[in-house]
């Protein structure tokens, strides 16, 4: 039945899904920061934290040149060869056959945004030629944005059929849905776009916070409800979705408080890159930074890694 | 009616705030008289990390100021003295100074300030070179400033010495984290509320009050600190300097006795050479 306004549609698909008590999260969540993570254990999170990262350029400016050193960087964060490599090189389309050609056959996979990124507003044909393409040239996952404008409208049909129909234009790259939870406004509706995207996404496929576009990006009060999601949605239907917060995550402690997050709503089953990433860019020479002073002792300076954006 | 006196809670200025040690931790601290005065806060290592973060960020923007303007600022600062010397006279009477004494720390502070903002825009003149090659080159060599520069402060006098070993290490552009007098904390933080009123931006300055044995360690071993400007005793002295070869570290100790700080030679332009880099420039002309 076609709701008759947004107001109406929204309520229905609240009703259903259930809404967010968004004072409880937010106390929730800042219990997270007071976890004390100290010695091998931070070096294991640390270290999972690495293996989660995905190595993000998304700039005007990105050249084949820019993205051959990320891929470089992906693939050797740093010379103590103990650090694992990140989970995926994560660019625009048109240098998809940049990155690929130069991870090769590592297990550093290649994720692209795709579906307009990051507004999304080019008609659906455009978008899905946009997915094509970029799994024609070698990505293994695509990040795509939903239809903002249509959910806010309450056509939830509309935003539904235009994921199945990038699930479908993916083949066997999984998929990974970018809600844009700062044009979402409020958690009950992050809530929402969450369970509507996870009706049509196969095991293994992601939801994800933001594009980093935007002011407002991931969280943990939004990542927290995205995982609440999550886990209602698994205990339903035993279908398990993994989830990506991006933007915003720039030092290993805030990592850290994710993962703690992660560990304490959805379990250590959710504590690998099959189903749980950091959309990120600053973020991989933070954590660098932190195992290296684990290992040496002193605090280290953010310029003693390569890729690093400061010098003073 | 007899009212409540209201107690002040001393916090040193560190990033640009007023802040409390992320440990919670704090110390008594006595004046000369011996009657408790305030709790000051104990500073860890991992405030000194968080200063040395503010220093690197607020680091650029500073050094991109003209010298013109960092002048300015200094003389400012000496401004802000000038406007509460007698309450930081008075401060350093209570923590054990002659009346006399404390006048003349303060008094010499305010010149201090000002003879290195007078230096600011002046000294490139003098350090920097044109230098003679025998080739079709324009060779040149131009400072600049190192980065984020450690300073441990002496006991006393308290005030003087911090002043002197700050000063001329910002007055080109570099950024400070200083650990201020242990047995004599107060006329530091007081002295950070003029850093905070002084049109000095935030995070280039940072001091950090506490036991001088838990920070002396890590302001050595810190890598992120290009340098470091100390007064020390010979086993500080030898701690520093071995965690400071690990981050191959410029050290320098300040030997002046407590009557030195007073002299004039205790104020010089090689004291602010001490933490510069220079650049040498080979330009070719003539083609």
């Amino acid at each position: 039945m076609v709701a008759k306004s947004p107001a109406i549609a929204f309520r229905r698909l609240f009703d259903e899904v259930g809404t967010v008590d968004q004072i409880g999260v937010e106390e929730r969540v800042a219990k997270f920061t007071t976890r004390s993570i100290k010695k091998a254990s931070k070096i294991w999170g640390l270290k999972k934290a690495v293996s989660m990262v995905d190595l993000t350029t998304l700039e005007g400016k990105d050249t084949p040149g820019k993205v051959a050193s990320l891929c470089q960087k992906a693939l050797q964060p740093h010379d103590d060869p103990g650090i694992p490599t990140v989970a995926a090189v994560c660019v625009y389309p048109s240098m998809v056959r940049h990155a690929r050609k130069h991870v090769a056959d590592s297990a550093v996979k290649v994720a692209s945004v795709a579906t307009a990124f990051p507004s999304g507003q080019a008609p659906l044909k455009t978008r899905l030629g946009e997915v094509r393409a970029a799994v024609q040239d070698g990505a293994d996952e695509i990040d795509m944005v939903i239809n903002r404008g249509a959910f806010l409208a309450g056509d939830f049909s509309r935003v539904e059929d235009e994921i199945a129909a990038v699930v479908e234009a993916c083949g066997v790259a999984a998929l990974k849905v970018i809600l844009e939870v700062s044009e979402l406004e409020t958690f009950d509706n992050i809530r929402a776009a969450s369970f509507v995207a996870m009706g049509v996404l196969r095991e293994g496929d992601f939801i994800k916070t933001s594009t980093g576009k935007t002011s407002l990006n991931a969280t943990l009060g939004n990542n927290q409800v995205m995982l609440e999601a999550i886990r209602d949605f698994y205990l339903d239907t035993g279908i398990a979705i993994g989830m990506k917060p991006a933007g915003g995550i720039r030092t290993a402690k805030q990592a850290l408080q994710f993962l703690i997050a992660v560990k304490e709503t959805l379990g250590d089953a959710w504590l690998t890159n099959e189903r749980y990433r950091f959309g990120a860019s600053s973020l991989l020479n933070d954590l660098l930074r932190q195992l290296e002073k684990e290992k040496s002792g002193s605090y280290q300076a953010p310029y003693y890694f390569s890729e690093a954006a400061e010098s003073y | 009616m007899s009212r409540l006196p209201i107690t002040k809670t001393p916090k040193p200025y560190a990033g640009g705030a007023f802040i409390r040690s992320e440990s919670g931790r704090t110390f008594p601290l006595r004046d000369a008289s011996g009657a408790f005065f305030a709790n000051i806060p104990q500073c860890t290592r991992k405030d000194l990390r968080n200063a040395v973060e503010a220093a690197a960020k607020a680091g650029p923007g500073w050094a991109r100021r003209t010298a013109y303007n960092r002048g300015q600022i200094l003389y400012r600062l000496g401004e802000m003295l000038e406007g509460r010397r007698q309450e930081m006279a008075d401060t350093l009477v209570r923590f054990g100074d002659e009346a006399a004494a404390a006048a003349h720390e303060v008094d010499t502070c305010i010149d201090r300030l000002v003879y290195y903002a007078g230096w600011a825009d002046k000294y490139e003149q003098v350090l920097g070179n044109v230098n003679p090659v025998a080739s079709p080159h324009f060779n040149f060599t131009v400072t600049e400033p190192m980065g984020v520069i450690g300073v441990i402060a002496p006991d006393a006098p308290s005030l003087l010495g911090l002043i002197s070993l700050v000063a001329p290490i910002i007055v080109s552009g570099n950024t400070v984290v200083a650990h201020v007098s242990e047995k004599s904390a107060y006329p530091a933080i007081l002295f950070g509320e003029m850093l905070a009123t002084s049109d000095l931006p935030g995070g280039v300055v940072n001091l950090l009050s506490g036991l001088r044995k838990e920070l002396v360690p890590t302001f050595a071993t810190h890598t992120h600190l290009r340098g470091l400007s100390a007064v020390a005793n010979a086993d500080e002295r030898k701690a520093i300097r071995l965690g400071a070869a690990e981050s191959v570290k410029r050290v320098h100790f300040a030997d002046a006795s407590t009557a030195g700080w007073f002299e004039d030679s205790a104020q010089s332009l090689y004291r602010i050479r001490d933490f510069l880099e220079f650049k040498t420039t080979w330009h070719p002309i003539g083609a």
